[in-house]
């Protein structure tokens, strides 16, 4: 940092001190930022060349997969997780998901003048936390301010990188007629989490978000030897909106059972009090795995081995079907198209 | 989930649609014409429409109180918090209707507009509270299920003598727009739609309660069954309706006796009462001028009433010449029988009114049920 001598340099007051307009300027106030709160809690060999990018070994064989993340949510802190956390899982699941083994992260902040410095500790450990878990480093980054009223609180964007293995091929245009659609585990955990607290629903036991990262249920997923076509994870717009994206690729049809979805009580109890679908609510540690059904037993086995997709469980199947709905037959018994999620999700008023 | 999953049991509903196949006469159709949207969306959410014999049809009504709101009505709350600068609060569902200037409240707030959304009207009086410098208007809109709330919160302001609330008033009354479907020559005259019976509303009823519809089922013979929002009450009412039917007889009956009595709740009528008053008439998208159809607030409260803070005046607007939202809503067409739905209307894009709630019968058919227009 400076030269000055350490002790003369106040150290951050992490207690009551707030983020202000020269902690993005390029300074010495910006440098200590770095220095006391981003590289002491993501410390790793790649930070600590201490240059403008990260100089990283060149992989061998395979191919490289990059996804990035932008991560506004609200609030902040959320039972079961907070935008730290999110945005480490978020991203390394952007990258597994394509069968990629993620290797390396950045993280760029955009921080809101007068946003406690206090918080933001908290959400960086969270995320060294989640990184260090992951086995995934955070190898780069970059701090800006933004004046008070031009953000809200702190805005998180992270990159992945990873390597997928030759002989792995996971494409959202792959899903074929017959295959079987699998989840990993309960839905709309992580949207309900979210809404129940920005609501203030304060239920006995609160929702908690399903926040993870996916590179280990995957690997043991593919180490089974299934035949797997596609892999999501379905965050915005939920199961419905995935399945409907992965049908538009693949150019099929699908057809869900609505007695198998998996469900949490509160999360059905949650959404049906504010008329909402959890087929559209937001996941963050969910995977949807598309495979040939002669597999699909092979799959479940394997993901109801991990800890993350113990209720991992088969919601339907691929047709043929040129409008590539789709559909689903209702646990009432009667049929209906699961359609793209239109605008928000609206609550019903009467 | 308790007191919800068995009214979605999928054997019970089975053995119900038995039933109506065995009430239902083959020699005859029967039309029931379910008033509410939440009716509407619960037949095509759990695709209940396939439960029926093909002789059983049912119409979508008019009771989707963001479809029958006219342009012109948006269009005052877009000018209120353009123009005027209020912090404009709304019910979700509103934001998205399509109003003049190819604007919506959506398009509003990107505008500049400060546009919120709220899930009750207490939502609205709190930030009038945290906010004494903003002027918050409240959208007030919907049946008699969402008046009530209104009252409270217009109630609640004066006792803490806010000057920053009011409310504008748009809530309007289910058994006028009834009246008006009844007496609507397609009904009366021509015949052109066939109405056998009315599934009665849900919540409106808990307030208003079932004996307002005793005049409909004697005046115009008419059975109505009073009707729970979950599938399971709808197809027991739909049983219900086609056994008065069968036996010539047109009553009143309840099946959400769980929830509504003769009376509805006589505390919340009174409210109603002693805050809101009759308009002398008020425009319905798809049902034009109806009289006596709307309310309006009381001279008593005119302090709270937006039209009379702010210089905003209704000024009716036709609605898109080739939209049929308005036949639609009268139940003389279907959803499919507009040239626009599903071309140029989609709920991503709506052109009529009927295309933005889920309780919409354009939305309704499009979202759940338009796999059916290619089998």
């Amino acid at each position: 940092m400076s030269e000055v001598k350490r002790g003369y340099v106040r150290p951050l007051d992490i207690k009551n001190g707030r983020i202000d307009l020269s902690h993005g300027s390029g300074g010495r106030a910006m440098a200590q930022l770095i220095e006391e709160l981003f590289a002491a809690a993501f410390d790793n060999e790649y930070l600590r060349q201490g240059n403008d990018g990260a100089l990283l070994p060149v992989p061998t064989g395979g191919r490289l997969v990059m996804a990035a993340d932008a991560h506004v949510v609200s609030p902040l802190f959320f039972p079961g997780g907070d935008i730290g956390c999110l945005s480490v899982h978020g991203t390394i699941n952007d990258v597994a998901v394509m069968g990629a083994k993620p290797l390396w992260l950045s993280a760029s902040f955009i921080i809101e003048e007068g946003f406690p410095l206090a918080d933001l500790k908290r959400i960086v450990e969270s995320m060294a936390a989640a990184a260090k878990e992951a086995g995934v480093p955070v190898v780069t980054g970059d701090t800006k301010v933004v004046e008070q009223g031009k953000g809200d609180g702190v805005f998180i964007t992270t990159t992945g990188v990873g390597i997928v293995p030759e002989g792995v091929s996971l494409s959202g245009d792959q899903a074929r007629p017959g295959d079987k659609i699998l989840v990993s585990g309960t839905l709309g955990d992580h949207g309900m989490a979210i809404m129940a607290e920005r609501e203030s629903l304060g239920f006995s036991a609160p929702i908690q978000s399903d926040t993870a990262a996916l590179h280990g249920l995957i690997e043991a997923l593919l180490a089974s030897g299934a035949a797997v076509r596609v892999l999501r994870d379905p965050t915005r717009g939920g199961l419905a909106t995935t399945l409907n994206e992965i049908a538009r690729q693949s150019k099929v049809g699908m057809m869900l059972e609505e007695k198998a979805l998996p469900v949490n009580p509160e999360v059905a109890a949650a959404c049906e009090f504010l008329g909402l679908d959890p087929l559209y609510v937001a996941n963050e540690g969910k995977l949807v795995v598309i495979v040939a059904p002669e597999d699909a037993e092979r799959a479940l086995t394997a993901l109801r081995a991990h800890p993350l997709g113990a209720k991992a469980t088969t919601v339907g199947s691929v047709h043929e079907d040129q409008h590539h709905f789709v559909q689903m037959t209702t646990a009432f018994g009667g049929k209906r198209i699961v359609d793209w999620l239109t605008g928000e999700q609206l609550p019903r008023i009467c | 989930m308790k007191y919800i999953d068995e009214f979605r049991d999928g054997d019970l509903a089975r053995g119900l649609s038995a039933a109506i196949k065995r009430a239902a006469d083959p020699s005859r159709r029967y039309h029931f014409m379910e008033f509410c949207g939440g009716h509407t969306h619960a037949i095509s959410r759990y695709g209940v429409s396939d439960l029926l014999p093909d002789n059983v049809r049912m119409i979508h009504g008019p009771g989707c109180p963001v479809c029958v709101l006219p342009v012109g009505r948006v269009d005052m709350a877009i000018r209120l918090a353009l123009e005027c600068g209020v912090t404009l609060c709304t019910y979700g569902d509103t934001l998205r209707v399509p109003a003049s200037d190819s604007l919506s409240l959506m398009k509003a707030k990107a505008r500049g507009g400060d546009i919120r959304m709220v899930y009750s009207s207490a939502d609205a009086l709190k930030l009038a509270q945290q906010h004494p410098e903003k002027q918050v208007v409240f959208f007030a809109i919907g049946f008699e299920t969402t008046t009530p709330p209104t009252a409270v919160a217009i109630k609640q302001a004066q006792a803490l003598g806010l000057k920053n609330f009011s409310v504008l008033c748009c809530h309007v009354l289910t058994p006028s727009a009834i009246s008006t479907i009844l007496e609507s020559p397609e009904v009366r005259q021509w015949g052109t739609v066939p109405l056998d019976g009315f599934i009665g509303p849900a919540h409106v009823s808990t307030i208003i309660g079932s004996q307002p519809y005793e005049f409909f089922a004697e005046e115009y013979r008419k059975p109505v069954v009073i009707a729970g929002f979950e599938p399971l009450d709808v197809m027991q009412a739909i049983l219900m309706l086609i056994t008065q039917v069968n036996e010539g007889r047109a009553v009143v009956e309840n099946e959400f006796s769980r929830a509504v009595t003769r009376e509805g709740n006589v505390k919340a009528k009174n409210l109603v009462a002693e805050v809101f008053e009759l308009r002398r008439q008020f425009e319905w998208r798809g049902l034009n001028m109806v009289p006596y159809s709307g309310l309006r607030i009381r001279k008593e409260y005119a302090a709270f009433d937006a039209e009379k803070r702010f210089p905003v005046d209704y000024v009716s607007v036709a609605d898109n010449k080739a939209c049929e939202c308005g036949a639609i809503l009268r139940g003389v067409k279907k959803p499919q029988d507009c040239k626009l739905f599903g071309t140029v209307c989609t709920p991503e894009n709506p052109i009529g009114s009927c295309m933005v709630s889920s309780e919409g019968a354009c939305a309704a058919h499009y979202t759940y049920g338009r796999y059916k227009d290619y089998a």
